[in-house]
Formats: structure tokens, C-alpha cells, sequence
């Protein structure tokens, strides 16, 4: 597989109805919050969570897109098929140079990893090649407009412990807890790096599935907590060349994301209370900018 | 220093981690003159050449704040890799994040941004056509347009770090006044040495008119 040539941004909005995107576990699960704006946030390893999740429920196991960071759920929901056996040169008699060695581990791991190859990782091998940086870099997403995070109270109509219901004489409930944010429509952006991309062998078909993940990634998270999310826009730059032809800050500020209705009071409900634009004319040369959703 | 470069970085948020916190990670206040090479690396390297850093301006105001994530706690073994090739199949070859986790918090620095005085100078492993004025060239040229290698961050990958190159002569950008007093920021660490099996080097970090002189690597300053 060839690696991207080019270099990328991207800016990826989602938003969430009546859910809590992102449980904070210092804050009781509460939603995540920027303390001096009260921002929502959303952290970068809790879209990638999602982004493998996809990728392990797309692929279902095909070669080289096994999921090395694996949730448990996930892996009982899927049968390990057999697994075409690589070509692997077979073990010479003497044995190869510890970095030799090192890189044919990363290799393999590049290889048959999507997320190894996508975002890295780190492997003991006590020489530098045991570690993969990966192309994709993402950033933390923080909410438009602050949001204000409501706790539910709910109730259950039974209990766990004979205990409990002997303590309650046989009323049998219990009460919860759900915090939820009402709106919230949350941006993030990130990066990547065809230079790395070029050592992990992340390819234009892995750039396809990615893009695929982030739009499509919602659609196979639904449970209880997280109410409706759904990807929004996700606006890619791409430039002419590896290393870029603009700074990242140039091309994120150049898509503004403004209320819809300048005079409205009332706090954003829905996506159409927002207007999203990008400054054509503030993309230097070079850049092209694409809409994907 | 004739090949100096000045290099103006901004980020939303920031995490020097100090070694002796690392678990839960805390913060330097400032970044670390390590974490600013590997700024610099990210825009432009070759083995040929080393970034030294000269002076750290901190133009905003020193905050923290605290945030606390799910992490995993191992790494891959590189036998289980040995053994997963030899047999072909990546099965049993996972890390269950829900059976390895740990939550660290980490406290991070909010809404930094630094200027970065640097020189670099050429190593053994410079060729014959590698010159200073070469790589000068090169760093400045993509510095100028926003190229890098990789997006340059601030000490962790998830708070990635804007930079925009201060041309000879530009005047520096102004300081928060409450980083004028002089302050002593303790012992830092300066770099890792990676020819002496990655020993860190530390030195003793003095602020002051909000300018951190850097001592240069081999001198008496820097303690293994």
C-alpha cells in the first residue's frame, strides 16, 4: 500500500441532543466541561474510541484492519475469522540484528493494524523503533456555545440485593442519575501528517475509511447515555504537498461559526441555529478545500 | 549567533509533564527546552543538524487546570508480536482497554503561547552539502508557509501547537505583566541525552522579565 501524499486538516463538527457526548470520571460522569468558559469538551482518545469501534465493525476482522486497542463488547459481538497468514520471510538460521529485528515488529504491526498505523503506538522494545507515532493527530473538541449540563432523576422499578428490598418492604425501587447536555454542537479539528504516514504505510484507501468513520461513526454508537449525536460538516484541506502550504491556524480560522439569527436570545436548540461558513477567499494557494458532509 | 531563528508558538492548552509526576501528570509551568526542540524538529530536521534552544519568552499569563481521562496502562510486548507473526494471525494479539485501565488525571497548562529563540549547529553526521545556510533556509521557508512534518504539539499530541516565524528585526510580542517579577521556576528538565542511554539533564530555571536564558547544552549548568 502507498502512503497519502498529501498533507491534511480537518475540521469535523458533531453535536449531541438530550446526551452526554463525553462522561467526565473526576465530575461524577458529569459531562465534560471547560471550567472558564463552560464549554463542552470532548476529549481526543474519546472520538478515537469511536473511530475503531467503526473501523472494528466495517472490517470485521479483514486483514490488516484488525483494531489493536480493542473494547471487550466489541470483540464477543465478532466471530475471529481466519486470518490470511502473511508472507513473512521465514526465520533465517542466524538471527537478524536487534533493530532489524525492532523494525520488522512495526512493520507487522503497521501491516495488520488499522489503528496502529492510523495513530500509533507504543511497543517495549527498548530500541526507537518500537515506538509508531501515527499520522492523525487529533485535538480536544470544545462546544460552540457553553452548554449547561441537567441531571435527570430516574427511577428503577426493581432492585439488585435481596437486602434492599427487604429494607424497602417490598416497594422494589431505585433511583438514578443521568446527566445530559440538551444541545451542544462541538468542534474539533485535527491533523495529518503524510511524513508519518509515509513510515506507518497509511494509504489512501485507510484515508477513505477514516473519513468514512468520522461520518458514519455516530450511526453505530447509540446507547442510553449518549442521547442523538450526529456528524454535522466535516470540512477537509487538503494541500499540494506533503509538507504543507499553509499554517493549520489559517485554514481552521477560516471556518466561522456564527448563530444563524443574530437578534435570537434563546439558547441553540438544533443545528439550524447555526450558520457555518468557510472564507474561500482566506485559504492561501494550494490548499484545496473539500465538504464531505 | 548570526542563524538564530525566532519562532512565535500558541496553543489552547499545554502539558510539560514533570518527570517526577508523571503518573498523573502535572505540568511544568513553562515549556521545557526539550519539548521546544521537538517543535522545531516537527518543522524541520535532518540528522545533519541539532536545534539548540537560546531563550524562552512566556507571553501568557501561567494557568492550570485539571483533566482526567481513561487510559491504558500496558504496552505491546514485542514477543507477543514474535509470536502473533510466526503465526500468522493477529488473533489473541489485543489490548482489552476495559481489563487494562487506569484513570489519570493530568494538570495541564491553559492558553499558552511562547516565543522561541533557537540556533542549531551542525553534527558529525553532516555531509558535504549540508550547510548552515541550507538548512536555515529550510527551516525558515516552511516555518514561513505553515509546512511541517508533522503538526508540532505541546508536550502531548492532543494539544497541538500553532507557530508562525518571527522575521529577523520583528519586534517580540508583549508579555503579561505578571510574568515580569523575577521568578525562580526550580529544577527543569533541560533534555533527554540520547547518546549517554537517555539520561535526562536538568537545569535551574530562572524567569525573569518573563525571558528563561537557556544554558547551552554542555555547559556546567546541567546537571545528569
Amino acid at each position: 500500500m502507498t502512503a497519502i501524499a498529501n498533507r491534511y486538516e480537518f475540521v469535523y463538527l458533531f453535536d449531541v441532543i438530550n446526551g452526554n457526548p463525553n462522561g467526565d470520571p473526576d465530575a461524577g460522569n458529569l459531562p465534560r466541561l471547560d471550567p472558564e468558559t463552560n464549554c463542552g469538551l470532548v476529549t481526543d482518545v474519546c472520538l478515537k474510541r469511536k473511530i475503531r469501534n467503526f473501523v472494528s465493525l466495517d472490517k470485521e476482522n479483514s486483514p490488516g484492519y484488525a483494531i489493536y486497542m480493542q473494547e471487550k463488547a466489541v470483540l464477543n459481538n465478532q466471530h475471529l475469522k481466519a486470518y490470511e497468514a502473511i508472507s513473512l520471510k521465514p526465520e533465517e538460521k542466524k538471527l537478524p540484528k536487534e533493530a532489524e529485528k525492532a523494525q520488522a515488529i512495526t512493520r507487522w504491526m503497521c501491516d495488520n493494524f488499522f489503528d496502529v498505523r492510523t495513530f500509533g503506538a507504543v511497543m517495549t522494545t527498548g530500541v526507537n523503533a518500537g515506538q509508531v507515532r501515527g499520522p492523525i493527530q487529533l485535538a480536544f473538541a470544545t462546544s460552540i456555545d457553553p452548554v449547561v449540563p441537567l441531571e435527570i432523576s430516574i427511577t428503577r422499578m426493581a432492585v439488585t440485593t435481596v437486602k434492599e428490598a427487604e429494607a424497602q418492604s417490598g416497594d422494589n425501587r431505585t433511583m438514578g442519575r443521568k446527566h445530559i447536555i440538551p444541545y451542544g454542537l462541538y468542534r474539533a479539528h485535527g491533523f495529518i501528517s503524510a511524513k508519518l504516514a509515509e513510515r506507518t504505510g497509511f494509504s489512501d484507501a485507510d484515508l477513505a475509511l477514516f473519513w468514512n468513520a468520522l461520518i458514519n461513526m455516530f450511526e453505530h454508537d447509540r446507547s442510553a447515555a449518549r442521547g442523538e449525536m450526529a456528524a454535522r460538516k466535516l470540512i477537509v484541506f487538503k494541500h499540494e504537498s506533503a509538507m504543507g502550504n499553509a499554517p493549520a491556524h489559517v485554514l481552521f480560522d477560516a471556518v466561522k461559526i456564527a448563530s444563524a439569527d443574530a437578534n435570537s436570545d434563546s439558547a441553540p436548540r438544533r443545528f439550524t441555529d447555526y450558520r457555518v461558513e468557510i472564507d474561500r477567499a482566506a485559504i492561501p494557494a494550494g490548499v484545496s478545500v473539500q465538504e464531505l458532509i | 549567533m548570526g542563524y538564530g531563528v525566532k519562532l512565535l508558538v500558541w496553543g489552547e492548552r499545554a502539558c510539560f509533564t514533570r518527570p517526577e509526576m508523571k503518573v498523573e501528570r502535572v505540568s511544568y509551568d513553562v515549556i521545557t527546552p526539550s519539548a521546544a526542540r521537538g517543535i522545531l524538529d516537527a518543522i524541520h530536521w535532518k540528522p545533519a543538524i541539532r536545534w539548540n534552544i537560546d531563550r524562552i519568552h512566556v507571553l501568557k499569563p501561567i494557568r492550570f487546570e485539571s483533566i482526567r481521562r481513561n487510559e491504558v496502562g500496558g504496552k505491546v510486548s514485542p514477543a507477543s508480536v514474535t509470536k502473533a507473526m510466526k503465526a500468522g494471525s493477529t488473533a489473541g494479539l489485543a489490548n482489552y482497554v476495559d481489563e487494562d485501565r487506569q484513570q489519570r488525571a493530568a494538570t495541564i497548562l491553559r492558553d499558552v503561547a511562547y516565543v522561541i529563540e533557537a540556533h542549531f549547529e551542525l553534527t558529525p553526521k553532516a555531509g558535504a552539502d549540508d550547510s548552515i545556510g541550507k538548512h536555515l533556509d529550510i527551516f525558515n521557508r516552511r516555518a514561513r508557509k505553515g509546512q511541517c512534518f508533522q503538526m508540532p504539539c505541546m508536550g502531548v499530541r492532543e494539544f497541538p501547537a500553532n507557530f508562525q516565524l518571527l522575521e529577523d528585526g520583528a519586534a517580540l510580542p508583549d508579555k503579561h505583566e505578571s510574568l515580569l517579577p523575577e521568578r525562580d521556576l526550580g529544577w527543569m528538565l533541560h533534555d533527554i541525552d540520547f547518546d549517554r542511554s537517555m539520561t535526562p539533564r536538568f537545569f535551574r530555571a530562572q524567569m525573569s522579565g518573563g525571558v528563561i536564558e537557556v544554558p547551552p547544552w554542555h555547559s556546567e549548568e546541567i546537571k545528569a
